[in-house]
């Protein structure tokens, strides 16, 4: 009894001296190489991308500088991402789901200056994306169209626009078919969608979270995912099990990546950091992002992914006035989707 | 958590008489026993179901998953660097915040236990606040007070100090929710044990320290070592706080439980069950604790009766 303190002040002081111990090596580390270390804050779907065209960064930016490029990573919903940021992830970099995401870094703490969207080419969005719909194989619910998502016992699986980026993807694309039909308008595309939301037996609060439940948890009969996140979903469980369906019509999902400047200039790694983004858009870039399912801007790359990316008539964030109109018509407060959800 | 506390507490009533509990129901004689087979035998019988069912298949179903493509794919996934990380950082954390709290808790429980003051009842009922509120609160109360738009997040940020998205923030959260353990063990065994021994101590001319240490400490070590245990299984176990003010970021801010859940999320099962299997263990290992602390109860208890 009488040794029961020594021997815990003993394994508190060895605990205490491990700690200081790692922390002081962490430390050393930093100071002695010429190691940079970037901080890239991204969404749900990217993981992967970015694991692969990190570690082909670091080598071009060893190659170029001689430096050493650590390169942490950070994935979420899009939405929460951003507040995330807004609220102090001392994120470098930006790779968001969707504009509106990256334009709050502006509005909430001017972390990024405005016309930040014209700093890179094609709206600093270095490849882009779709909305597809992942079925199981066989298709047995006939599923062809966006007009199928309402029939009677079709369940469909898509996220919450107020937190998942991609599910306001899926959101605006299943209103441009409905309004782009012979004698759509506004309202019979809010009836369609308010059918459509009738038929989503459960919303995650994120992409990845929807795949999981479509395709380990066996839930829906459709899925409205990201071409990506549904081309990765069968490469990694299985092109057995489920297959793509491409509706007629689809949005195209532009991804956008930013620079965080209040970030970049108070850590001094603005110089590295705007590399980084730049070689996106290289040939090495584009081609990292085409393997990882992200149809390429690079017309040579694109070509030559040609067959993995069928051609599909597309509508931009634009037929619905850009992203600040877009979100304050259907999913601020109040929107038409708090009108359809409500009245569910 | 009161019937954690209620079973520390209980050994301590019937000190005198000491032994096990089979006596008085030998003492019941023949008819009654004959009745009472049928009942505990149905009772053992569903309660293991239920434990079958509740704990041990999902815990098989760990172990089997993680192991599901061999043991070199499970000693991959495990030393693999993001997932030593995720280890070391559980590590650090826990061997912060239970000494923490294991302070705190002492403290807490002495004031509560062996003094009066205005204030106390709703002392020992702040106490239990990080019981009663969900740990994502728990999380966004740490973003509110150090986020870049908190209260204090503007001063950090001038002066480049880095609280939530980072360890100290998953330190601090982890100790918010892990703050009741020690002292909720405590102060139901020392109230039971009153004051005298500490008064008698007193008057015989031992100093404060003295008497905390020599009388007060021997008395309570079983029930904070019990504390400390429960204290440290919710540390390295906490995932919403911790998922809240993390940032989530791989190989800086994730710990074991939030390292499972991106494994899952990239479709790796195997390795996000391989690190979920050391938690399992660390469960296994705290409720082995656990039962060897209860079997030695008794022991406890005589030699502080012979001593008083």
């Amino acid at each position: 009894m009488r040794s029961f303190m020594p021997r815990r002040r003993a394994a508190l002081t060895a605990l205490a001296a491990l700690l200081v111990g790692s922390v002081g090596s962490g430390a050393a580390a930093v100071a002695a190489g010429q190691t940079v270390t970037l901080l890239n804050v991204s969404y749900d779907p990217t993981r992967e991308l970015y694991e692969d065209f990190n570690r082909a960064f670091a080598a071009h930016w060893k190659s170029h500088t001689g430096d050493t490029v650590v390169i942490n990573q950070s994935h979420g919903g899009s939405g929460r991402q951003a507040r995330a940021v807004i609220d102090g992830l001392a994120a470098d970099v930006v790779t968001l789901a969707l504009a509106f995401d990256v334009d709050a870094l502006r509005k909430q703490r001017r972390l990024i200056p405005d016309g930040w969207q014209q700093r890179l080419p094609h709206a600093s969005a270095p490849y882009t994306s779709t909305i597809v719909f992942l079925v199981r194989k066989g298709n047995p619910k006939q599923i062809r169209d966006w007009g199928d998502l309402t029939r009677r016992g079709v369940a469909v699986i898509t996220p919450n626009p107020k937190t998942s980026g991609g599910a306001r993807w899926n959101y605006l694309a299943a209103w441009a078919w409905a309004k782009n039909r012979p004698g759509g308008t506004d309202a019979t595309a809010e009836a369609f969608v308010r059918a459509l939301y009738a038929n989503v037996p459960v919303l995650d609060s994120g992409a990845r979270g929807a795949t999981t439940t479509f395709v380990e948890r066996g839930m829906g009969d459709v899925l409205l995912a990201w071409e990506n996140e549904a081309l990765l979903a069968m490469r990694e469980l299985g092109r057995d099990r489920f297959e793509i369906v491409y509706p007629s019509l689809s949005i195209l999902a532009e991804p956008p990546v930013a620079v965080v400047d209040r970030v970049v200039d108070r850590k001094g790694t603005r110089a590295v950091a705007e590399a980084y983004l730049r070689h996106l858009y290289s040939r090495d870039g584009q081609a990292i992002a085409a393997k990882h399912y992200y149809r390429p801007r690079d017309p040579e790359v694109a070509a030559k992914y040609a067959r993995q990316f069928p051609a599909l008539e597309l509508v931009t964030i634009e037929a619905f006035g850009g992203w600040d109109r877009a979100q304050a018509t259907h999913f601020a407060d109040g929107g038409s989707f708090d009108r359809i959800y409500a009245r569910r | 958590m009161s019937a954690v506390a209620s079973d520390a507490v209980a050994p301590l009533e019937p000190a005198a008489p000491g032994e096990k509990d089979a006596p008085p129901q030998a003492a019941r004689g023949g008819p009654g026993r004959r009745r009472r087979s049928a009942a505990p035998v149905m009772l053992v019988t569903l309660a293991l179901a239920w434990l079958g069912v509740a704990l041990v298949l999902p815990l098989v179903a760990v172990f089997a998953q993680a192991f599901a493509k061999g043991w070199d794919a499970y000693a991959a996934a495990l030393t693999d660097p993001m997932a030593l990380h995720a280890i070391r950082l559980t590590l650090t954390v826990a061997a912060i915040a239970v000494p923490l709290n294991l302070v705190f808790g002492v403290v807490a429980a002495w004031c509560v236990t062996k003094y009066d003051f205005p204030g106390k009842s709703a002392l020992i009922t702040l106490i239990d606040l990080p019981f009663a509120v969900s740990p994502v609160i728990s999380g966004l109360v740490y973003v509110l007070l150090f986020g870049a738009q908190g209260w204090l997040g503007p001063w950090l940020l001038d002066r480049d100090v880095q609280i939530i998205f980072a360890v100290p923030g998953i330190v601090l959260a982890t100790v918010f929710v892990t703050f009741p353990f020690v002292a909720r063990e405590l102060i139901p065994l020392m109230q039971a044990q009153g004051r005298d021994e500490e008064e008698t101590a007193l008057s015989l001319g031992a100093s404060g320290w003295q008497t905390f240490r020599r009388v007060t400490l021997p008395n309570i070590r079983l029930g904070l070592l019990y504390g400390v245990l429960l204290c440290n299984a919710r540390a390295m176990g906490e995932f919403g706080a911790v998922a809240v003010v993390s940032g989530h970021i791989r190989g800086l801010t994730n710990t074991m439980p939030l390292h499972v859940e991106i494994l899952y999320n990239e479709y790796n099962a195997t390795a996000a069950f391989a690190v979920a299997s050391l938690l399992a263990m660390l469960a296994l290992v705290t409720l082995v604790a656990r039962s060897w602390l209860e079997a030695r109860a008794p022991e406890l208890r005589g030699e502080r009766a012979a001593q008083s």
